[in-house]
């Protein structure tokens, strides 16, 4: 519960500033769009989730790990049966996938695969903070981390908000107040404590003094889309799912990576649900570090591979095919003998939706963004 | 009111090296030196007093529990009782209290350093309850593998390390299989790659140090074998021909891919067991691996940015004593840099929890008292996310949910604990030189003794080290 006091103290003496200083004109826009971008960490099997079972090759190759009841996606692919309600807003035009997209650099490593799909750089140790942040300097719009680390796409010099369920704790803003003297010299821990309040507060009234539970993953799309909502709403939010690194018994139609993708269609799910008619003005991209190979392993899962899916949703989404190329599991098509063939560079996805979704400027993206990112050329007709 | 460095010594040892000051530290500890230099011990760091089954053991109980598994799932779902589940919490408990045991630990040693010194190389060689077979053996691992070499050699800790069981099962090692094997060629199996990457990868050279995905597969070859007892029910193919090692180790020749191999270079052409054995020490003795670990320890113990004089003097004494940890221990606690930087470094939840209990004279005694707040500040009990382990770096623990939420921990900490001191003298005992004169001022103006221990444990001096 969080009383008025916190809210009249934050809003009065401490002031917003901090947290959304420098925002600029473009972010004065009551309807502003926003991006939620959801990394799927552990390298998503993008094999099990866009399902080629069209390829002439798909089922020979993956044996035990074929999932059969995939759910009718355009041409020769189908859905994971684990998400119907993203399958749903497929059919209603608000879902696309690109079956083979990869990072710019040929790595096997989770870290740096992940740190380069989150800092932006076309290879290793070429930013220090993450794109989405640097998007946000341009922008000045709201950033927000759901969980309770930061993750790296999201740090870096602007100020972002985080939040994680699990419940505020009760109090009369006086420690706060007091303890804000006390990191008046601190460079972290100040800002840090004025925007976790604050989005503490806004959150207790999104959920109407509800408790979210930390496993909850039902509600937690929805409460993700509560602090998006209203004025002081966060524009550009990201969000990790883990548990996708599945070297042993993956499953199929059921299993452990069926478990996983549920979640992620229970959570995008929730964030249509929870964002109501701002859904509308809404992409959620989801994008992990790499995928998986495309034989099964001697464990029944998949060792770390090269190309996976990515997931585009939103009301904003225009409706269309497949984003780029299928390469095909041919003997002769498959990267290093082993893995899916990369058809699409992720930075392509991401500079459309910042150009054409959140309104950048090509300059802006190319130079500050992603910088090194000629080659990736942004993907037109996403929104 | 100024102070001198030679001043700050005890608090810096007891803080930045330590695990934090108990209120009785700062009188005890007046040579920083000698108390640090004492504690660096051949045998390694004490464990925490709790009584392990042994790890044969508790793999067995794991092959019970899958039966039992098996078994429910095939009886109806009758009454309400759930024995799965009841089963599953039997094993976990176990984990539970040698979590709570390695927290007391933490909480009352006297010989904080070699305690930091041991979670540091425990982190490195992280192994996560996430998984739930691992979970099992993980406070078994530590005191087996981990804490008795953390002293010793390198490469003795790396080979403990990638032999124990819980090792061999987080990273899906044990049920690797050679494909020309004698088991492999006879029935669907085969590689898994898992542990051999995370060796080059998180446990050695590290990722930038130009090996390459036929290495990769190479070393994955060579680590067939390494595995676990079998099941009771196993073909008896498989138990024979089975060598039984330290810890639960058992090196299985059945699964063991024939051949030499080469691993970044070198050609292996030994026969079973010694061949992975021979990579690990290679790698253990590798130039990169002295350059990351100098660089880790560097960051872990002075800046998540260290200064290159420090990684470098680590390196040098690394290289020189072939990787003899008690050396690098030695050359830390002597380099300049960790006793004049700014404190820089901000404490992950477990050291902030542990640290607070030691503020105030005591340790927890109920696992419920620790879980549920390093659950939410992203630290749950040994479940980090990945084999990376937990991050090292203040932006991955001072995010402004975090902030508020050890706040809130703070608050509700300093309500229920007794306080041995009145709060000033707790805040000078605790926080010795480098306590401010703005958190001095605003704890003795307090308007309760809980409100003047919640801004001690909130104070920048004491969220940081």
């Amino acid at each position: 519960m969080i009383t008025l006091n916190r809210r009249d103290w934050l809003a009065g003496a401490m002031g917003v500033s901090v947290a959304f200083a420098g925002r600029s004109a473009l972010a004065q826009d009551a309807d502003r769009n926003k991006l939620v971008v959801i990394i799927a960490r552990g390298a998503m099997d993008g094999l099990s989730v866009t399902v080629p079972s069209g390829d002439p090759n798909y089922e020979a190759l993956r044996g035990g790990l074929v999932v059969r009841g995939a759910l009718p996606l355009d041409g020769d692919f189908g859905l994971h049966p684990a998400m119907p309600r993203l399958h749903a807003l497929h059919e209603a035009g608000e879902a696309r996938f690109a079956p083979a997209v990869a990072i710019p650099a040929r790595l096997r490593s989770h870290f740096d695969a992940q740190d380069i799909l989150e800092n932006g750089g076309a290879a290793l140790r070429q930013e220090r903070d993450g794109w989405l942040n640097r998007a946000l300097a341009i922008t000045g719009t709201r950033g927000l981390a759901v969980g309770a680390q930061t993750p790296l796409i999201l740090r870096g010099d602007v100020q972002t908000a985080s939040w994680a369920p699990g419940g505020a704790p009760d109090d009369d803003g006086r420690l706060a107040a007091l303890l804000m003297d006390l990191y008046a010299d601190d460079p972290l821990l100040g800002p840090a404590l004025t925007t976790g309040l604050q989005t503490e507060a806004m959150a207790q009234t999104a959920l109407d003094g509800q408790r979210l539970g930390p496993r909850n993953v039902a509600t937690l799309g929805r409460g993700v889309a509560g602090l998006m909502a209203g004025p002081e709403g966060a524009d550009i939010v990201a969000l990790t799912l883990d548990g996708y690194d599945t070297h042993a018994r993956q499953g199929a139609d059921e299993g452990q990576l069926a478990n996983r993708l549920s979640i992620q269609d229970q959570v995008i799910d929730g964030l249509r649900l929870g964002l109501g008619e701002q859904w509308g003005r809404t992409a959620v991209v989801v994008a992990t570090e790499f995928g998986r190979t495309v034989r099964a392993n001697g464990t029944a899962g998949t060792d770390h591979g090269t190309a996976s899916c990515l997931i585009l949703a939103g009301g904003a989404v225009r409706p269309g095919g497949l984003l780029g190329d299928w390469p095909t599991l041919a003997d002769n098509r498959l990267y290093e003998g082993r893995d899916l063939t990369p058809t699409l560079d992720v930075r392509s996805v991401f500079k459309g939706l910042l150009r054409d979704h959140l309104g950048l400027d090509q300059t802006d993206i190319e130079r500050t963004v992603f910088p090194n990112s000629g080659e990736a050329a942004a993907v037109s007709g996403l929104v | 009111m100024a102070r001198t460095t030679a001043d700050r010594r005890p608090i810096i040892a007891l803080t930045r090296l330590g695990m934090g000051a108990r209120p009785d530290d700062l009188a005890r500890v007046s040579d920083a030196g000698g108390w640090l230099r004492g504690q660096i011990r051949l045998g390694g760091a004490a464990n925490p007093q709790v009584a392990l089954p042994p790890t044969d053991d508790q793999i067995a109980r794991l092959y019970a529990y899958r039966d039992q598994v098996a078994q429910a799932r095939r009886a109806d779902a009758d009454s309400g009782r759930d024995p799965v589940r009841e089963a599953r919490r039997i094993l976990i408990d176990a984990t539970a209290a040698a979590f709570l045991a390695r927290m007391r630990l933490a909480c009352l040693t006297e010989a904080g350093f070699a305690e930091r010194w041991a979670l540091f190389w425990t982190n490195w060689f992280s192994v996560s309850a996430t998984k739930f077979q691992a979970a099992l053996v993980i406070p078994q691992y530590e005191a087996e593998a981990i804490r008795p070499r953390v002293f010793g050699r390198f490469s003795d800790l790396l080979v403990a390390a990638e032999a124990h069981p819980a090792m061999l099962l987080y990273l899906d090692q044990a049920q690797s299989v050679g494909p020309n094997s004698s088991v492999g060629q006879r029935r669907e199996a085969g590689l898994n790659e898992n542990l051999a990457r995370e060796i080059l990868e998180l446990h050695t050279v590290g990722a930038d140090a130009g090996y390459t995905q036929a290495d990769v597969t190479e070393f994955a070859r060579a680590l067939t074998g390494w595995s676990i007892s079998a099941p009771p029910d196993a073909p008896p193919a498989l138990r024979r021909q089975a060598q039984a090692g330290s810890n639960g180790f058992v090196f299985r020749a059945l699964v063991h891919e024939p051949g030499s191999r080469t691993v970044m270079g070198h050609s292996y052409r030994q026969d079973g067991h010694d061949q992975a054995l021979a990579i690990l020490n290679d790698l253990a003795a590798h130039p990169a691996t002295a350059r990351r670990a100098a660089h880790r320890i560097a960051a872990h113990f002075i800046a998540d940015e260290p200064p290159t004089t420090a990684v470098a003097a680590l390196e040098a004494a690394w290289i020189d004593s072939g990787g003899d940890l008690a050396v690098v221990a030695t050359t830390l606690i002597g380099l300049p840099e960790v006793w004049t930087a700014p404190q820089a470094k901000l404490k992950s939840p477990y050291e902030l929890i542990v640290s607070g209990y030691r503020a105030i004279g005591l340790a927890p005694t109920r696992i419920e008292h620790v879980q549920p707040i390093l659950r939410q500040l992203g630290q749950p009990p040994y479940s980090p996310a990945s084999p990376e382990g937990w991050p090292d770096e203040a932006a991955a623990w001072g995010s402004p949910d975090a902030v508020v939420t050890r706040m809130g921990w703070a608050q509700a900490f300093a309500e229920a604990v007794p306080v041995p001191l009145a709060p000033t003298d707790l805040a000078e005992a605790v926080l010795g030189g480098l306590l401010s004169e703005r958190t001095r001022a605003a704890v003795s103006r307090a308007e309760s003794r809980s409100e003047a221990v919640a801004l001690l444990l909130m104070s920048p001096e004491f969220q940081r080290r």
